[in-house]
């Protein structure tokens, strides 16, 4: 078998690829609207240290992958190994050479990669301009302000994505967690 | 020389994969038909009367993809075997 066919074939056993994608938005979601408080918070303070600024983006982008990491992995490989052990107790038998034990196995990995990558990416490409900037490449706009605007399209994105899995409409969706992002940075300039 | 042509087989599995994806992995081990019966139904479990039936029936092949797929075979409940003569047997009779 093919490893994606495989891959696949466990997820299907594991039922996995659902709390994969929650897992991806939901910490992706986590990472965009933390760069979003970060880089609005910077660009209200009037700080211009760029270094300082990534310093920071990138502290927290490498906290918020590794936690997405090692939280999703503790916390699938113990729901996995539970549900392995109670179908071995309804069927009697041990299931440690079958493909459920090998889903059992991989699948934690898997989500804890979507839990971590998410974030991580998405925060990448939010303080990308910062980066840009540090390097000398001449931008349209402020760095922050290209952040800012990064990270509400990222937010946008992710509920979009979330209202076309849903089956309702995407661009309310959208919007819904637009709205969301607002409040964030309302938050964020009253403080 | 034999060859296996029919079994009739007592499983028990999860309820995934379901009896359509079971059967496609058990026929995808060698060139027979799978015929499935659905027996019992349980909160966890299944039980299948599987009835695979081909020209020579590789049953070690068919055991491995029973327990790959986390069931596990109750017992075996119809054989059907042909057996053929070879060139070797017919020369030292």
């Amino acid at each position: 078998m093919a490893l994606l066919k495989r891959l696949r074939y466990w997820s299907y056993l594991a039922g996995s690829g659902d709390i994969a994608r929650r897992y991806f938005v939901v910490n992706g979601f986590d990472g965009a609207l933390t760069m979003l408080g970060l880089v609005t918070g910077f660009h209200f303070s009037g700080t211009e240290d760029l270094k300082l600024m990534l310093s920071g983006c990138v502290g927290a982008a490498v906290a918020l992958g590794i936690s997405g990491i090692s939280s999703a992995y503790l916390s699938e490989s113990a729901e996995q190994r539970r549900a392995l052990t109670e179908l071995e107790e309804a069927m009697v038998s041990d299931l440690s050479d079958s493909e459920h034990a090998n889903a059992a196995k991989t699948l934690p990995v898997l989500v804890a990669m979507a839990n971590g990558l998410a974030p991580m990416l998405l925060s990448i490409l939010i303080i990308s301009p910062l980066w840009l900037a540090q390097a000398g490449v001449p931008l349209p706009l402020q760095p922050l302000l290209l952040s800012i605007l990064l990270a509400l399209g990222s937010i946008f994105f992710l509920g979009a994505f979330l209202g076309s899995v849903g089956g309702t409409s995407w661009l309310v969706s959208g919007v819904k967690t637009l709205l969301i992002a607002g409040i964030t940075m309302g938050l964020i300039m009253l403080i | 020389m034999h060859r296996v042509k029919r079994l009739v087989l007592d499983v028990l599995k999860p309820h995934t994969p379901n009896v359509l994806d079971f059967s496609r992995h058990l026929a995808e081990h060698g060139s027979h038909r799978v015929k499935t019966c659905v027996v019992e139904m349980d909160d966890k479990t299944e039980t299948l009367q599987l009835v695979i039936e081909g020209e020579d029936i590789d049953f070690e092949g068919i055991q491995q993809a029973i327990s790959e797929n986390g069931a596990s075979l109750h017992s075996i409940d119809e054989v059907e075997i042909e057996g053929s003569e070879t060139e070797a047997d017919a020369d030292s009779d």
